[in-house]
């Protein structure tokens, strides 16, 4: 066609932003990390990297990301599963959605009175005769507050293959005399395995990460990858050091993406996770 | 499908109680006269008046939602006319890997968008604050636009486009009279969905914004760093009205766009 020049150049605008912003900031991480604090180039960040507080560091962060990411699916399943039995079911999973759309700083702020020392939850623990506990700044916490903001995205992609599950499979396992547990473990838990594995990415990559609930609830107890990158640029101001852990961090998403990915719609299940 | 029994329904309705009750928390303190998340002494709307008498804090508000439209905006654009070329490229293989550069941003951590923008702005010259941390939103919007985009543009039947260009359309007149009517759902729920993202952003601002600059995520932060306000709780009252209105906006989108084509379910 002799339009050709036309239609490239409606793709400009596009074609620049994979160029400026998803390009060159994946080049810059990885020239910044062979530099030190003084401008010169050198290893030593990846030396540093690899000694014994950063690898600490690495096996702690994905001990959490793990933790999260384990009891997000633990809880999110079923909710799914009993979420498409219901009668209005997409009435019921917007309500699901709707904590997700409230914003993330305020939801973690709201922890900080429920699990304080005079909170609600507290109040309760003295109630039932346990005592007042520390709450907030424990692995617990942390646990707990990162599952919670994170459930809704393991819900939805879990649900939406849930939903696209052909029933008459399930009545054929049936006819066919397998029991409530091999329906499950035979059929239905290996036809949604494309939505567990979608809502597995993008809960644990971003739980690899966090930094901002780390701070806010469990206070400087937990280092996690986030917090440490977070650290070195804007506090340290370290940036080559920042950009090695940071190149790290992509390496281990790229390998979690190897492993989660295997459906092409497992992007589409809008992961909104900030 | 058959009816849930008891154990299942509790079970859900355990989850929705989890689920609701820290944003009911907010709610219920943000009327409390005491300074504090424990304890109701009295209803109050003091809080909310501290809101608006604050004038750093509505310029912040103001600031937020002015990054949030023209960045939701600008990514709509550039992410609806990126889309459309992807549609039309016929290499499979540079197809897919345009997509998978698309997809980099979406499942990128924040923590690695916000640390290689800042490298990029700072290396680039560009001063922190609205500018920078506007150019970063719309980045990151972006791709979100292009996936919300593209399964409308594939399932518009190419013959409809053949039948403008027969009909001696140009190429202008096929995008802004036969494609972009055909995928107006599919741009409004990118729009709707970049605007959010905005809202919400949290860990790429907080790396790009400078000193002068914050955007109400980051004042929250700052805020409850510093211990418990009950002004924050006023404030939340404010954005859970707004988020509910966002949500309803958006499902009304949704579901009318869904009778005309019979399109796929989002």
């Amino acid at each position: 066609m002799n339009a050709k020049p036309t239609r490239f150049l409606s793709f400009v605008p596009y074609a620049a932003w994979i160029v400026l912003f998803v390009i060159a900031p994946i080049a810059l991480i990885t020239y910044y990390s062979f530099f030190d604090l003084a401008g010169n180039f050198t290893l030593e960040n990846y030396r540093n990297f690899f000694t014994s507080i950063y690898f600490k560091l690495i096996v702690n962060s994905f001990w959490y990301a793990f933790l999260i990411t384990f009891f997000s699916l633990l809880f999110a399943y079923p909710t799914a599963y009993f979420l498409t039995k219901t009668k209005h079911k997409q009435l019921w999973l917007l309500l699901i959605i709707i904590p997700s759309w409230i914003n993330l700083l305020l939801k973690t702020y709201a922890f900080i009175g429920l699990f304080g020392l005079y909170g609600p939850i507290n109040a309760f623990l003295e109630m039932a005769g346990i005592g007042q506990h520390q709450l907030l700044f424990t692995d617990f916490s942390f646990v707990f507050v990162a599952v919670y903001i994170f459930i809704p995205f393991m819900i939805l992609p879990i649900f939406n293959s849930l939903d696209k599950l052909n029933p008459a499979l399930i009545d054929a396992a049936q006819d066919l005399g397998a029991n409530a547990w091999t329906t499950f473990s035979r059929v239905t838990l290996p036809l949604t395995m494309n939505g567990v594995k979608s809502g597995i990415q993008v809960v644990f990559i971003p739980a690899l990460s966090l930094f901002m609930i780390t701070r806010l609830i469990a206070g400087n107890k937990v280092i996690t990858l986030g917090t440490a990158i977070e650290q070195q640029f804007l506090v340290a101001q370290n940036w080559g050091m920042g950009s090695t852990i940071a190149v790290f961090l992509i390496l281990f998403m790229f390998i979690i993406m190897l492993f989660t990915s295997g459906s092409e719609k497992g992007a589409a299940g809008s992961g909104k996770i900030k | 499908m058959g009816k849930l029994s008891k154990l299942p329904k509790l079970y859900l309705a355990f989850v929705f109680i989890i689920l609701y009750t820290p944003i009911f928390y907010l709610l219920y303190y943000s009327f409390n006269s005491g300074g504090t998340m424990s304890g109701f002494e009295s209803f109050t709307f003091e809080h909310y008046a501290a809101v608006f008498e604050d004038t750093r804090l509505i310029m912040i508000l103001i600031n937020t939602i002015v990054v949030a439209l023209l960045s939701a905006l600008v990514s709509t654009a550039i992410g609806v006319l990126g889309a459309v070329t992807i549609t039309f490229i016929r290499k499979k293989a540079l197809r897919n890997a345009i997509l998978s550069m698309n997809n980099i941003l979406i499942v990128s951590p924040d923590v690695i968008i916000g640390a290689s923008f800042l490298i990029l702005f700072t290396l680039v010259g560009v001063k922190l604050g609205f500018a920078s941390v506007l150019i970063s939103h719309i980045a990151f919007s972006i791709p979100i636009v292009v996936i919300m985009v593209l399964p409308k543009l594939q399932e518009m039947s190419p013959s409809l486009i053949d039948a403008a260009i027969d009909l001696g359309a140009s190429r202008r007149d096929v995008l802004t009279r036969v494609i972009i009517p055909f995928i107006k759902p599919g741009i409004f729920a990118g729009f709707f969905l970049a605007l959010t993202y905005s809202l919400d952003d949290f860990a790429v601002t907080f790396f790009v914004t400078g000193n002068g600059f914050s955007t109400l995520s980051v004042e929250i932060y700052s805020m409850a760093r510093a211990g418990v306000t009950l002004t924050i709780n006023a404030l939340s009252g404010l954005i859970f009205i707004v988020t509910l209105l966002l949500v309803f906006g958006y499902y009304a989108i949704n579901r009318k766009s869904k009778n005309p084509f019979s399109g796929v379910r989002k």
